[in-house]
């Protein structure tokens, strides 16, 4: 692998994923072109099975949907030992359906069509598929949902998790534990938005995020959550370990609040005292696949 | 203490970055030109890991409130302590009461200001470098203001204080132009681009775009185009998106195969557009130093060569620290 120059360089592994450098710092391993559930989890498993080999020179082990990639410095770890390892690890790692991980479940309150994103969304309805309505609207009607309430009742009914955490820190893209026929999907904005309140809901493909900070976007906006996806500098209850709340396999639950609900807990947030409803869970992917919406009730009922 | 004047166009605290966040979507920042932020450091006999000042196209006014020992490299920018001319890559002296001014750019974007001890903000996540995005790093997460004052560290690498007037010798000085060669290794989403596509990116000229800046270059050049394929779950309508996923720094990407992407230190980490290759290390810093409206070519490096091209720019990095030892 890229002993000459010219040609495009991959490599494949025993169980078909591809494999090649990004540059001198980075390898970038893609085990499919589509997205799929239990690949995502598979990396997930497999990014953790790195930990314990403890390669001398790895920076960064960065797990996303369908693929993985590796910062590390080549002045510690030859390039070509970093393949090596990792064909080992596609060779021996059990498929999919074996994966077991050790996570934990999240509440996140969030006020659906809440007045403040659609305050922001309305003015940049050029940017829209359907200007004559709001994102919630939109993505309600294409889903086939009879109103509102009922995509609401959908989305925020059963729990979701997180398959990459990417952009900028606390955007954690998380997809809903529901059999694909039953995945709510949305396209993107045609053109993004240059704005996008804090803590938004958006959902876009078949992910949902909460925009840690104000900025651009593109995910249809759907909501906003009552409390913080990052604390920089981790003075809140819940951000002790990390400045973020997720990583890769976290699983959240959304739940749908009122206004009054909404104001208490910001104002729990904002002195301090709000403590995120969570608990640890294994998920165990083989028994989610042979009955998905038994497995995600146990789930919920983790949640004290 | 130096004590900001003018901040100039975008001067930021920078340092090696901050490593480690990748995978929670925060990229290591740093110092963009990487090799003068280390000539920079060396010629005040500072760690390499010292915190710089990288100022782009209009650099500060700064008054000094102590005795200090500076260096400016990279971009060549018009410099004056007091209003006298000073030299590029050298070793100057600053003395307490004095202000340091600059004048036109006439090559290079970027130039790094390097004080003996490094500036001593307050690291965050082990790194003073500043993240404008998250707001975090240099003094409160933004570009340096008029009136803000800047502490003066310890992070010395030698005790003895370099020679005043030592320079940076020619040879290990970066070639600054108006046109600029980038090598890339291929790989990533190389093939979703179709194959003529890919010759034309490797033959053609690209424009550096106004719209470039730390988190990336735009470049405007040929439109490229995309292998067809069926419609892919999770992926998104336009033949240039692919389900999300990771963005190595100097990865290339060409949203809608119009506008090619060269993302830098302080990009997203990962997004839903294919990536064609990554440029290497070495010349991320030339890159760095490219403004609009300047020429790049890019061309096709195996990964061997980028290893040893790698070794070479840290064995000049060396061979300049080991020269000016000698001068000393």
């Amino acid at each position: 692998m890229g002993a000459t120059t010219g040609a495009p360089v991959y490599v494949e592994f025993a169980d078909g994923a591809r494999a090649s450098y990004g540059g001198d710092e980075f390898l970038f391993v893609e085990l499919s072109e589509s997205m799929s559930l239990p690949t995502a989890l598979r990396i997930q498993a497999m990014a953790k099975a790195l930990e314990p080999l403890d390669l001398p020179g790895i920076i960064d082990v960065c797990p996303s949907h369908v693929s993985y990639m590796i910062r590390y410095d080549p002045d510690v770890l030859e390039p070509g030992a970093l393949v090596t390892a990792l064909r080992g690890l596609h060779e021996s790692f059990p498929a999919a359906a074996e994966v077991q991980l050790d996570t934990e479940i999240i509440e996140i309150p969030v006020l659906y069509d809440d007045p403040w994103t659609t305050e922001v969304l309305l003015r940049f309805r050029s940017r829209h598929q359907s200007p004559a309505e709001t994102d919630i609207e939109y993505s309600a009607r294409i889903n086939g949902f009879d109103s509102v309430g009922e995509f609401i009742r959908q989305h925020s009914s059963k729990p979701f998790i997180v398959t990459f955490p990417c952009f900028v820190p606390g955007n954690a893209e998380c997809v809903q534990l529901v059999p694909r026929d039953r995945q709510i999907e949305t396209p993107k904005y045609l053109s993004p938005r240059t704005d996008t309140p804090a803590r938004a809901l958006g959902h876009g493909g078949a992910f949902s995020t909460v925009y840690p900070a104000a900025g651009a976007g593109g995910y249809q906006l759907i909501g906003r959550s009552a409390v913080p996806v990052v604390d920089m500098q981790q003075r809140l209850p819940g951000f002790e370990r990390s400045i973020v709340i997720a990583a890769p396999s976290t699983i959240f639950k959304f739940t749908a609040i009122d206004l009054d609900e909404y104001y208490a807990t910001r104002s729990a947030v904002e002195s301090g005292a709000h403590h995120y409803r969570k608990a640890p869970v294994r998920f165990v992917l083989q028994s989610y696949l042979d009955d998905p919406d038994g497995y995600t009730d146990g789930l919920l009922k983790e949640l004290p | 203490m130096i004590d900001v004047i003018k901040p100039g166009l975008l001067s930021l605290i920078q340092d090696l970055g901050r490593n480690g966040y990748y995978a929670i979507g925060m990229p290591p920042s740093g110092a963009l030109d990487q090799y003068s932020h280390a000539l920079a450091n060396l010629l005040v006999g500072n760690q390499l890991g010292a915190a710089t000042i990288e100022v782009t196209f209009i650099g500060p006014e700064l008054l000094f409130h102590s005795d200090a020992l500076i260096a400016v490299t990279g971009a060549t920018i018009d410099t004056r302590i007091d209003g006298e001319a000073v030299a590029h890559s050298t070793t100057l002296a600053v003395k307490a009461g004095q202000t340091l001014t600059f004048g036109g750019l006439s090559a290079g974007a970027r130039m790094y200001l390097a004080v003996r001890g490094g500036i001593a903000s307050t690291p965050f996540l082990g790194s003073r470098s500043t993240y404008t995005t998250s707001k975090i790093g240099g003094l409160n997460g933004t570009p340096l203001a008029a009136g803000d004052w800047l502490p003066v560290g310890e992070d010395i690498a030698t005790i003895v204080p370099p020679v005043v007037g030592a320079s940076i010798p020619d040879e290990f000085l970066p070639i600054l132009g108006p046109s600029a060669e980038v090598r890339v290794v291929e790989g990533l989403c190389n093939y979703r681009f179709a194959p003529d596509s890919l010759e034309l990116f490797f033959s053609s000229d690209f424009t550096v775009s106004p719209e470039s800046n730390r988190t990336g270059y735009r470049l405007i050049g040929a439109p490229l185009e995309f292998v067809e394929r069926d419609p892919v779950y999770g992926a998104g309508d336009n033949p240039s998106n692919v389900v999300d996923l990771g963005y190595p720094i100097g990865s290339i990407q060409v949203p809608n195969g119009k506008e090619a992407i060269c993302l830098l230190r302080d990009a997203v980490t990962g997004g839903g557009y294919a990536t064609l290759g990554t440029i290497i290390s070495s010349d991320l810093d030339a890159l760095a130093q490219a403004k609009s409206p300047d020429v790049l070519r890019f061309a096709r490096i195996g990964m061997e060569e980028a290893i040893a091209e790698r070794r070479r720019s840290k064995a000049a990095l060396a061979g300049a620290g080991d020269r000016l030892r000698r001068s000393a």
